[in-house]
């Protein structure tokens, strides 16, 4: 089916699909009404992506992401799902209004102390750990494959480890943060540091510039796409390791704890309220980090408009 | 895909980055140097075991009354039962022990828990690869749904969706649903968007000659896809599928952490960290280090052979 480029009603998909939401109606009027909005908010988006006018890149997602919530919603009331296998949004919603204080206080506990600050650390030791074995090509190449090979494993298993060695508050989650960043920033630091041409090298030592200037001035700038690379894919890692962290133990506070507890009790507005926090943390993290980066390599050709 | 791009599964909580494996096929002649640094990490095992163990050492010293030399302390530290950091030989006594001298259907036998997490993750690989392919060609060759789902599966990549699961588990349980089925949806969920994300791209790859030339033949949308795109799109496949087959593992093993499991991975990690029994976290995490290791090592072997039969090898 080409949607939109036939007009709505004419192509045969189209007139499937209203007789298939005729028939489901008939058959069950909850199901023909669930269906109706999908069709109907399906075909609004084939319609305006066909169009081309500005900000249709914000509003087709946009009204995508709004149709499943209210699907999310209609489901769930329409067919009665109890509220221990599936709360609707606006019980979510209800939760997050009120018990603010304790997904803020649990937000600091997981996001602020265990995930920023392992984040910071890991991140940090790996720039200077890479730099410091910038002059070692051996060393480079042994470490390089054991640092690529350790971040495509399992990570998240030390948890257990790290909460036995620094105890169940925040430190032990840094801790996790920062062996489940640290691999993964040092090798894109390592492959971005190798990231420049000969000729710009040569350029550099025709300047008579010493080590310390072709690093500063040439290297790792040249190096930022990489490492910019690497961290925004740790800002996800970080909160991962955090909350899964606090799965081994933790203080009564923080996402993780949050979520176990809620989970047990059935309380499963209260898991997604967390994991809407979570969500919200997450992209802002990230979006935090890509803005970083693009007033750091503005120059690069991937940040051109 | 932008260079800068990521293309890793960090909502699936693995750090694998596509174009640093790039990057390392070009790396020649690397077996020396690896071996110096894995055998400097085993001397620093060695010495944070002396260094970790050495307080209960001289505890258990003062205790009895008496003082201990520094080669006692040595020989304590690298033998305890529950040591703060179990040394490597210990490990490897613990993983020979339950890997090859017990009956892998024992319940004591390491691999009868790999296989349980193993299988859990194979399945949830299989449904999330299969049906992220299925969406990529959707996104491809249908607008609306490219541009209604495209945006939330990237966007999905920066959240820790890896949270969701306890939740997945308790639910499923609570409607009889129980052992491998809800570890594999979750290992499914987070092999699903990498395999997603790579898989438009890699299906977006041909250049506007190559479509060009296909139009001239005359060719159907289907005959473009199957002789064009989905050639084209292997390479992308396969990055993205070494993403997916670690992030399943991953989901699997934090699959078993909530409800208590007795069985796999994750199960011998908490129970471990329940009794204090460190040389059984220890073997556990190495065994899925292997586990992943060897499944990443298998489609990477995959990879070679099937691009060299399409003659795409670099």
């Amino acid at each position: 089916m080409r949607a939109g480029a036939a007009p709505l009603g004419l192509s045969p998909g189209w007139l499937g699909a209203f007789a298939g939401v005729a028939v489901a109606a008939v058959v069950d009027w909850r199901l023909g009404a669930v269906l109706a909005v999908w069709i109907g908010a399906w075909a609004a988006n084939a319609v305006l992506s066909g169009l081309s006018f500005p900000g249709r890149r914000l509003v087709v997602p946009a009204i995508f992401g709004v149709t499943l919530l209210v699907l999310w919603q209609m489901t769930v009331r329409l067919y009665d799902v109890p509220g221990v296998i599936l709360p609707a949004p606006t019980d979510i919603a209800a939760r997050i209004a009120v018990s603010g204080d304790i997904l803020w206080g649990d937000f600091v506990q997981t996001f602020v102390k265990g995930a920023l600050t392992g984040y910071v650390m890991g991140c940090g030791a790996a720039v200077a750990v890479a730099i410091l074995i910038d002059r070692s090509p051996f060393l480079q190449r042994g470490l390089l494959p054991v640092g690529n090979f350790v971040a495509a494993l399992p990570i998240i298993g030390t948890a257990p480890i790290l909460v036995m060695w620094f105890g169940f508050d925040w430190q032990s989650k840094a801790a996790v943060v920062v062996v489940m960043v640290f691999f993964l920033v040092l090798v894109n630091t390592v492959a971005g540091l190798a990231d420049t041409g000969a000729m710009q090298r040569d350029l550099m030592r025709t300047y008579a510039a010493s080590y310390w200037q072709t690093l500063w001035k040439l290297r790792l700038p040249a190096a930022m796409p990489m490492i910019f690379n690497g961290l925004k894919i740790a800002t996800t890692l970080a909160l991962i390791g955090a909350i899964v962290a606090e799965f081994f133990g933790s203080p009564i506070r923080g996402m993780g704890f949050r979520i176990s507890t809620a989970v047990g009790q059935l309380a499963l507005d209260m898991v997604w309220a967390e994991i809407a926090v979570a969500a919200v943390a997450g992209s802002a993290f990230y979006g935090a980090v890509a803005a970083i980066q693009r007033a750091v390599t503005f120059w690069h050709p991937s940040m051109r408009r | 895909m932008s260079l800068t791009g990521p293309l890793a599964a960090p909502g699936a909580g693995t750090g694998r980055s596509g174009r640093v494996g790039l990057m390392l096929r070009g790396m020649g002649r690397t077996a020396g140097p690896v071996l110096a640094v894995v055998a400097a990490l085993f001397v620093i095992w060695y010495a944070a075991a002396v260094w970790m163990n050495s307080q209960w050492t001289l505890d258990q010293a003062a205790r009895a009354d008496r003082t201990v030399t520094f080669s006692e302390i040595v020989a304590d530290t690298l033998n305890q039962d529950r040591p703060k950091l179990p040394a490597p030989h210990q490990v490897a006594v613990e993983l020979y022990d339950t890997v090859l001298d017990k009956p892998v259907t024992s319940r004591r036998s390491l691999v009868f828990h790999a296989w349980i997490t193993l299988s859990a993750t194979l399945t949830g690989f299989a449904i999330g690869t299969v049906l992220g392919m299925l969406l990529a060609v959707g996104i491809v060759h249908n607008r609306a749904m490219d541009m209604s789902v495209m945006p939330w599966a990237i966007a999905s990549q920066t959240i820790p969706i890896l949270a969701i699961a306890p939740m997945i588990i308790v639910v499923l349980n609570s409607v009889g649903v129980q052992g491998l089925l809800p570890k594999a949806i979750i290992s499914a969920y987070l092999s699903f968007f990498p395999v997603v994300v790579g898989m438009v791209s890699g299906l977006r790859s041909p250049e506007t000659q190559q479509l060009d030339l296909m139009k001239t033949y005359s060719a159907s949308d289907g005959q473009v896809f199957w002789k064009l795109r989905l050639p084209a799109s292997m390479p992308y496949l396969f990055a993205s599928l070494k993403v997916a087959i670690a992030a399943s593992l991953v989901g699997a093993i934090v699959g078993e952490l909530p409800t208590g499991a007795v069985r796999g991975l994750g199960a011998r990690l908490l129970s471990g960290s329940y009794y204090g029994q460190t040389v059984q976290i220890w073997s556990a995490l190495l065994m899925a280090a292997a586990c992943a290791a060897a499944m990443v090592g298998i489609v990477g072997l995959i990879q070679r052979v099937v691009l060299r039969r399409m003659g795409m090898e670099r």
